[in-house]
């Protein structure tokens, strides 16, 4: 097993050229085409044994690979941003299919103002499609994820295709050092993949149609494609333990640093997490009592995991790196459905967005989140959600807005 | 941890230099993150890179806020707000600038109360890889031996000539350096008890007519001097010139070719990107293409 210096695109990379994939359709986009370009020169180079296609846009890339996908071959994709909105509708569509694949996404910001930098508002967009999400925060969990997804994916049990997220140049171009599994043990891993009845043969043509129906039979394979992704919770702690056997490399639900005797705990998403480690260590060596818990699965969403390893703390923060336009943190509000009304709920749920478009969350700001939930929690009252913004910051905007003329009106 | 920023623009190989830099330190066992942060790609934008080495696993990630070391490879930046070259430089860290002005101009023009080291120039196309190799020695850890290897394995796609010129090239800058070896060193890190607390404030409402990211200005493109992405310009020989008045102008995609009355076409270098369409399309051959140290003129844009 070689260590390496690799980027979080060579990494997701690496994970559909060892899981043997038969068919990748593409589209371009910054800050995801290495994956392809990486994919493609290895195609080129023989060194990889796969179909590359390029199509004219997502939106027929998630046709296609979901259509591959449900003729029984291997598939994967990778996109981000605004080519992921763009494939919405099939994003939706193709889930309902029930196609096993995987899909990488490398989170960027959505237009408008544009941005190449990341958030999880592209992502978070998918969240209620029926595909499974996987959150990266090292270019190592990337790679091993990626392979992690396809069991996942093809599992009677589940059979759903599966997003799996990083974020843009945080991990895209990032590079870190990154274990490369054997070929032998990845064959180990992930077995010759069985479509069960998913089939065509060129030789034996046959037709296929999704029926229009009434809210009845509708409802059925709606909540037949819930039942799926809630499945999806047990059988990732399954796979997840193959996978720590073979590599020796642990993957839980919910990465769990230092929480359980905390008092305090962060939590959040991706790559920035990392940020949240890094604060912990300092936080503890100076005496706080502060873990950190990151969602790696998001959907399913693990709520009876959280509901265990966040009870009876004194003040949970959670640092969401998205915002839903006129309610907040999509992770507040989603811990909050999980958490409301249960009898050990940490009595402080506080809301921080931060991290926006690639906005930086220092180390400092971390310090202050922490002190903010202790304050909350020694007077027993939830701050109000905070949009992280200093004052340089504003004063910075002001004069690009000055700069641009901004709020003048325009001369005819 | 060594916390490693490199400034320049797209074309200068600063994300190579930030690699080579990063696999040398890998290579001499420590935990490295290496990454290039750009807007919109294009040659001659400002681009920067950074490098964090470590005994230990890196959790810090981003843009490095407080460098021990800054490399500006093209002096031109350093007066560039939104190119961000100074940012938290601070009294221990180590400027290093591709420049033929000595260290005390800098030191006097930016008053940052940092060592400033200067790095003469000597191949304007390989500013990246000299810097690396300045980055390697100004470090102090990493052996010579390491910087010759990381070149190789960063450079493998490449002709074994064109790595041997930048082997030569890193090694050169890596030798001159040699008075300033370990000059490098790594900041105490931040704690719990003594850290600047950062200046929230709660954003207030703006009516849309300054809230929407819509910028409305009169045309400036003249203004924007894209003279400054080039490397290279294109020169007409009058003598060969045929005063055809239009060939040139024509195809020059940015408008940057003007023609007199008299049919004598003048390159208006503040704003030729340096494509090289004219010299492609003149049926003369009157024009040829010079690297842009050798034809700076004084009082022109640099």
């Amino acid at each position: 097993m070689s260590r390496i210096l690799l980027t979080g695109n060579g990494a997701a990379a690496w994970g559909a050229r060892l899981a043997q994939v038969d068919y990748i359709p593409a589209f371009p986009i910054t800050p995801q085409t290495e994956i392809i370009e990486t994919l493609a020169a290895w195609i080129d180079q023989q060194q990889m044994d796969a179909r590359l296609v390029t199509l004219e846009s997502e939106h027929s890339m998630i046709t296609a690979a979901a259509a591959a996908a449900v003729t029984g071959v291997r598939v994967f994709s990778a996109t981000s941003s605004q080519g992921l909105l763009y494939a919405m509708e099939m994003i939706f569509t193709t889930a309902g299919w029930r196609a096993p694949y995987v899909l990488v996404n490398v989170s960027r910001g959505l237009a408008t103002p544009i941005t190449l930098e990341p958030d999880h508002n592209d992502v978070l967009a998918a969240r209620d499609s029926g595909y499974l999400q996987i959150h990266c925060s090292t270019c190592q969990e990337v790679l091993d994820c990626t392979l992690i997804a396809y069991r996942l994916a093809e599992d009677a049990r589940v059979r759903l295709p599966v997003i799996v997220n990083l974020d843009g140049f945080y991990l895209s171009f990032t590079r870190e050092p990154v274990f490369i599994p054997e070929k032998d043990r990845v064959k180990q891993f992930i077995s010759e993949y069985d479509p069960e009845n998913m089939r065509f043969r060129a030789h034996a043509p046959m037709s296929e149609a999704v029926a229009v129906l009434g809210g009845s039979p509708y409802s059925y394979f709606r909540y037949q494609t819930h039942l799926a992704a809630e499945n999806a919770l047990g059988v990732f702690d399954e796979v997840a333990k193959k996978f720590q056997q073979i590599f020796a490399r642990e993957y839980t639900a919910i990465e769990n640093y230092f929480a359980d005797d905390a008092d305090y705990v962060f939590v959040m998403m991706g790559s920035f997490a990392t940020k949240a480690k890094d604060a912990v260590d300092k936080l503890r060596a100076a005496g706080w009592s502060i873990g950190l818990l990151r969602p790696r699965l998001l959907r399913p969403f693990p709520s009876e995991r959280f509901r265990q390893l966040l009870a009876e703390k004194k003040a949970v923060a959670v640092i969401d790196q998205n915002i839903s336009m006129g309610m907040g943190g999509v992770l507040h509000s989603e811990l909050c459905a999980a958490l409301y009304g249960q009898p050990q709920a940490p009595a402080i749920l506080a809301s921080f967005i931060a991290g926006l478009g690639g906005r930086d969350i220092s180390v400092e700001e971390f310090f202050e989140i922490a002190k903010t939930i202790k304050q909350a929690a020694n007077e027993n009252r939830t701050p109000a959600p905070q949009l992280l913004y200093t004052e340089n910051e504003l004063r910075e905007i002001r004069k690009l807005q000055a700069l641009a003329n901004v709020g003048n009106k325009l001369e005819q | 941890m060594y916390r490693i920023r490199f400034h320049g623009r797209g074309g200068q190989g600063i994300k190579t230099a930030s690699r080579i830099l990063g696999t040398a330190f890998f290579l001499e066992g420590y935990e490295v993150q290496d990454a290039p942060r750009y807007g919109a790609e294009r040659r001659g934008a400002p681009i920067f890179a950074y490098v964090r080495a470590a005994k230990k696993p890196i959790l810090e990630r981003g843009v490095i806020q407080q460098p021990d070391l800054v490399i500006i490879a093209d002096e031109s930046l350093a007066s560039v707000a939104s190119a961000g070259t100074l940012i938290g430089i601070d009294s221990h860290c180590v400027l290093l600038i591709v420049s033929n002005e000595s260290a005390q101009t800098w030191q006097h023009r930016l008053n940052l109360g940092c060592k400033v080291i200067t790095l003469s120039k000597q191949a304007e196309n390989h500013a990246g890889v000299l810097c690396a190799g300045a980055a390697v020695r100004l470090a102090g850890v990493i052996s010579r031996q390491n910087l010759q290897s990381a070149i190789q394995q960063e450079l493998a796609d490449f002709d074994a000539s064109v790595v041997q010129i930048n082997t030569d090239l890193a090694l050169q800058a890596f030798d001159d350096m040699e008075e300033f070896e370990g000059s490098v060193k790594t900041a105490e890190e931040l704690s719990v008890e003594n850290y600047q607390k950062p200046q929230w404030i709660k954003l207030a409402f703006d009516a849309a007519h300054t809230a929407a990211p819509a910028i409305h200005a009169a045309a400036n493109s003249v203004q924007i001097k894209t003279g400054l992405w080039r490397s290279y310009r294109p020169v007409i020989d009058y003598q060969l010139c045929k005063h055809c008045w239009w060939v040139c102008s024509t195809y020059c995609p940015g408008g940057a070719i003007n023609v007199d009355a008299k049919g004598q076409p003048d390159v208006d270098y503040d704003h030729c990107k340096g494509c090289m369409i004219c010299v492609a399309q003149c049926p003369s051959h009157a024009i040829s293409i010079v690297p842009e140290q050798e034809n700076k003129t004084a009082g022109e844009t640099p």
